[in-house]
């Protein structure tokens, strides 16, 4: 049998490679008290933190916060990370922790992560015009940036969450499940809805004829 | 297999997580049903997209009052 016209996804950052090959001994000299040593994993993963806690809380100042206490609170509490996951990985579900503590502060009735959805069939997406050969191709890098995030901005949190743990910070359906309390079933089922949904709103950008 | 269930499958699919049997049934579907092609293609993109995106920078103000509140932290670490 001939293999069907599928893309594969193309090769990206795997988790093990984010996690630089010095990133044990990094984490070894802080735990021994070598100050510059947190200052160092602090500078490489504050960016993605705060991406984070931004796509989780959607709002500037309590992003800010939750960054800052996830970085202090991982310092104080570096003696208990024993090393059976990555660092970035235990950093992630205690920011994941600290924004989560916010959005809900701030929304104290519009967010349920555990909330039951429905899990039955999934319905055949409408609309499935191909985006053509290299969409990224017709805008600028920071404008697509934009258009990531502002279509990303648009899903609930309970997808918008598990997405990003799933799909940016590459943690494993497992990963997810444990940091968001949910269960491997209901990660699996708001990852495709999140997935199925994004594409549709990208869709407005990608078509083909669009923007060209 | 038909195209409902390509999409109940469909995140099983895409994380490589199906047997040999339903995943070749899977590819025999998407050799004939266009539409299933370009729902699987561009959800993957849509994956690609987000996985390769770059962070931005931090904003400077954001940064500066970061490192700030460590380094008090770490100072009284430290002493």
């Amino acid at each position: 049998m001939s293999s069907p016209k599928v893309d594969p996804i193309r090769q990206h950052t795997l988790p093990s490679q984010v996690a630089k090959e010095d990133e044990p001994a990094l984490v070894a000299a802080a735990k021994a008290g070598d100050i510059s040593a947190f200052e160092t994993l602090v500078g490489r993963y504050e960016r993605k933190i705060f991406r984070l806690t931004q796509n989780i809380t959607q709002n500037r100042e309590d992003a800010e916060d939750s960054m800052q206490e996830a970085f202090l609170k991982a310092f104080e509490h570096l003696g208990e990370f024993q090393g059976n996951s990555r660092f970035y990985t235990w950093l992630v579900r205690i920011a994941v922790n600290q924004a989560l503590m916010k959005l809900r502060k701030r929304r104290p009735n519009q967010v349920s992560l555990d909330e039951n959805i429905d899990t039955g069939e999934e319905s055949i997406p409408r609309d499935v015009e191909d985006w053509g050969p290299s969409p990224e191709d017709r805008y600028e890098q920071r404008e697509l940036g934009g258009i990531l995030e502002g279509v990303i901005s648009e899903l609930d949190p309970s997808f918008r969450i598990v997405f990003q743990l799933r799909d940016i910070e590459e943690l494993s359906t497992e990963e997810t499940a444990e940091a968001l309390g949910l269960s491997v079933p209901a990660v699996k089922s708001r990852l495709l809805r999140a997935r199925l949904k994004l594409r549709q709103k990208l869709n407005r950008y990608f078509r083909q004829g669009e923007n060209q | 297999m038909n195209c409902k269930t390509l999409v109940i499958e469909l995140e099983h699919y895409l994380d490589k997580e199906l047997d040999a049997t339903l995943r070749l049934s899977i590819e025999e579907h998407l050799l004939k049903c266009k539409k299933c092609r370009v729902i699987v293609n561009t959800t993957k993109k849509t994956i690609e997209f987000y996985c390769n995106s770059e962070p931005a920078p931090l904003p400077a103000d954001t940064r500066t009052r970061l490192h700030e509140a460590l380094a008090k932290r770490l100072r009284r670490a430290h002493t």
